[in-house]
């Protein structure tokens, strides 16, 4: 039976405790908003994008350790990086967490600190709780898009 | 008849499991219940030797088999004290009952003007029906408010009731575990020539029930949380109220005559019964009700208002400040249903350590969102006791919670 250490790995503990890239941000900055209806997390995505980067980026919201680990990661992860970068991002980590979706994700990207979510993948009812922030992204990302 | 918690526990074959060296201690009850040998035995017998459909023919098995469902019926009506068994009506669960309700009830007697009254600290069953027939009807929904610690505020009752025309509330809350004051609800709704529904779900699998005490209109509950099967649920209703209603379901079962031009009811209660029912669960759901008779729902309560003072005094104890239970202290005014935030720790990460020593709680927004928002929480932990938790699962529980607080030190 995998063990408490798998999934809270001393990172995820320390995004969770000291998040970063809280906060909101104003228009013309664009939002993004999900729920996980199971356990009432909450989380808001808010975007800088232009000329094709991310160029800021601030989570709001609150949930429990993975869900909001998750978010902190994802904030580093793909702040100052373009958006095509940003999706490839968001589609390495789903596959990572083993949620299906179409086409092959670039696995040669690096996940750095995110490597700590592997574990979420041995506790299923988990696995909601990681990926809530990436659709939200990734919805933020549709509407800066738009 | 004398209370044997031991005996209890082994009539739950459940209850012997062990996962990873570690025994289960399942204190979700107030989510759905364990089952006893006398449930399951009674429906393996019945698959085994016994099934058939019911009413439909005429050979010896169906026969045997109509009667052991309303066999049924006529137990779980004495159960609640109802003055006849066809006034209850079987389901599939409590909230198909309270969906039958608004639907079939409330269409017929809610339009724009009408006004019904709601309570803080209702299920999400007992709130989203009657918010699909607001928004098609253009009635009313008023609110009644809670205290501080979790109890119905009744200051403004009389003004809430006035012109409405129904009372739906919870007889206990599934999150605070507070005990509301049945019978003074329905007489007040009386008063003022509203109907009192109620929602059972929580109180009749661990208290007696007399729907002629309270003087209620109508009563859901769901036999998978009363050591019965899921896929059955009940409404008993009074039989006036329930013979002037249209039907809700149509198909099978539910008519009299069918013609091209239209069809005619059956009496009650198959005109509530539409299509093949849950044959096998009504033999289940029987078992369940002479199982809790036999042990007496005196027993049931007493022994949960001790686990419950158990519960109350330990984690109190071991925790001080760092827990906040919601709801009333008072175990005369809750059942065993605990409600908790646990220092900064979030409920999810809370139920995930208990989960590794098989500590099984519930952690999350209970179908009640309006209520959280009040407790100004996204979610909470809930440990439900039940006839066969023991105070060493309070242990279990605070042990294992222990250790989550050790894992989380902000
Ligand atoms: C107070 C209350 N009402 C209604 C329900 C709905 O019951 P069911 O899911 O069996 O329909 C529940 C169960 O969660 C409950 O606790």
């Amino acid at each position: 039976m995998p063990g408490l250490e798998d999934l809270y790995r001393e990172i995820i503990l320390d995004h969770y405790k000291n998040p970063r890239n809280r906060g909101t941000l104003e228009p013309p900055a664009v939002r993004g908003e999900g729920h996980n209806p199971l356990c009432g997390d909450e989380i808001e995505v808010f975007l800088i994008v232009k000329d094709g980067i991310v160029e800021d980026i601030k989570i709001a919201g609150q949930g429990c350790s993975i869900s909001q680990s998750s978010a902190s990661m994802m904030g580093v992860a793909v702040k100052g990086k373009t958006v095509e970068n940003a999706r490839a991002f968001i589609a390495r980590i789903k596959h990572m967490l083993s949620i299906d979706e179409e086409g092959e994700p670039d696995t040669s990207i690096a996940l750095g600190d995110l490597e700590a979510l592997t574990g979420v993948v041995k506790f299923p009812v988990r696995i909601k709780c990681a990926v809530l922030s990436w659709n939200t992204l990734a919805e933020a990302l549709d509407i800066a898009a738009e | 008849m004398s209370f044997d918690l031991q005996r209890v526990r082994a009539d739950f074959p459940v209850l012997a499991e062990v996962i990873n060296g570690k025994p289960l201690v399942y204190l979700d009850s107030a989510n759905s219940s364990q089952k006893p040998n006398a449930v399951i035995d009674a429906m393996t017998s019945f698959l085994q030797h016994d099934y058939s459909p019911t009413n439909r023919s005429a050979y010896t098995m169906a026969a045997h088999a109509t009667d052991l469902y309303e066999g049924a019926r006529t137990k779980v009506a004495r159960f609640i004290n109802a003055p006849r068994a066809e006034e209850v009506v079987f389901t599939k669960n409590a909230t198909e009952a309270l969906n039958l309700v608004a639907h079939s009830w409330g269409s017929a007697n809610l339009s724009e003007g009408d006004s019904i009254v709601l309570t803080h600290m209702e299920h999400h069953a007992n709130i989203v029906p009657w918010q699909m027939l607001a928004a098609e009807k253009g009635f009313t929904i008023r609110w009644v408010p809670l205290t501080s610690d979790g109890l119905l505020d009744l200051t403004n009752i009389n003004e809430l009731l006035t012109g409405a025309s129904a009372f739906s509330f919870t007889a206990m809350s599934n999150v605070l575990g507070t005990i509301n004051p049945v019978k003074e609800l329905c007489a007040l709704a009386h008063q003022h020539g509203a109907i009192a529904i109620v929602d059972g779900c929580q109180s009749v699998p661990h208290m007696p029930t007399d729907v002629q005490d309270w003087d209620a209109d109508f009563v859901a509950f769901s036999s998978h949380k009363m050591v019965g099967p899921s896929g059955i649920g009940l409404l008993w209703g009074r039989e006036n109220l329930l013979d002037a209603m249209p039907p809700f379901l149509g198909g099978g079962n539910m008519i009299s005559d069918v013609k091209l031009e239209g069809f005619t009811c059956a009496d009650l209660p198959a005109k509530f019964e539409a299509g093949t029912q849950p044959i096998t669960e009504a033999v289940g759901l029987a078992a369940a009700v002479d199982y809790l008779t036999a042990i007496g729902m005196h027993n049931v309560r007493q022994h949960e208002r001790e686990i419950t003072a158990y519960a109350l005094e330990t984690l109190t104890n071991r925790f001080g400040d760092d827990i906040v239970i919601h709801g009333s202290r008072d175990i005369n005014q809750r059942g065993a249903t605990l409600s908790f935030a646990y220092r900064d720790v979030h409920p999810h990460d809370v139920s995930q350590v208990l989960d590794q020593h098989n500590v099984c709680v519930r952690a999350g927004h209970h179908c009640a969102k309006p209520l959280m928002r009040l407790l100004g929480a996204n979610a909470t932990v809930r440990a439900s006791f039940y006839l066969y938790n023991t105070n060493d699962e309070v242990d279990a529980l605070a042990d294992a919670l222990a250790e989550a607080g050790d894992f989380f030190t902000l």
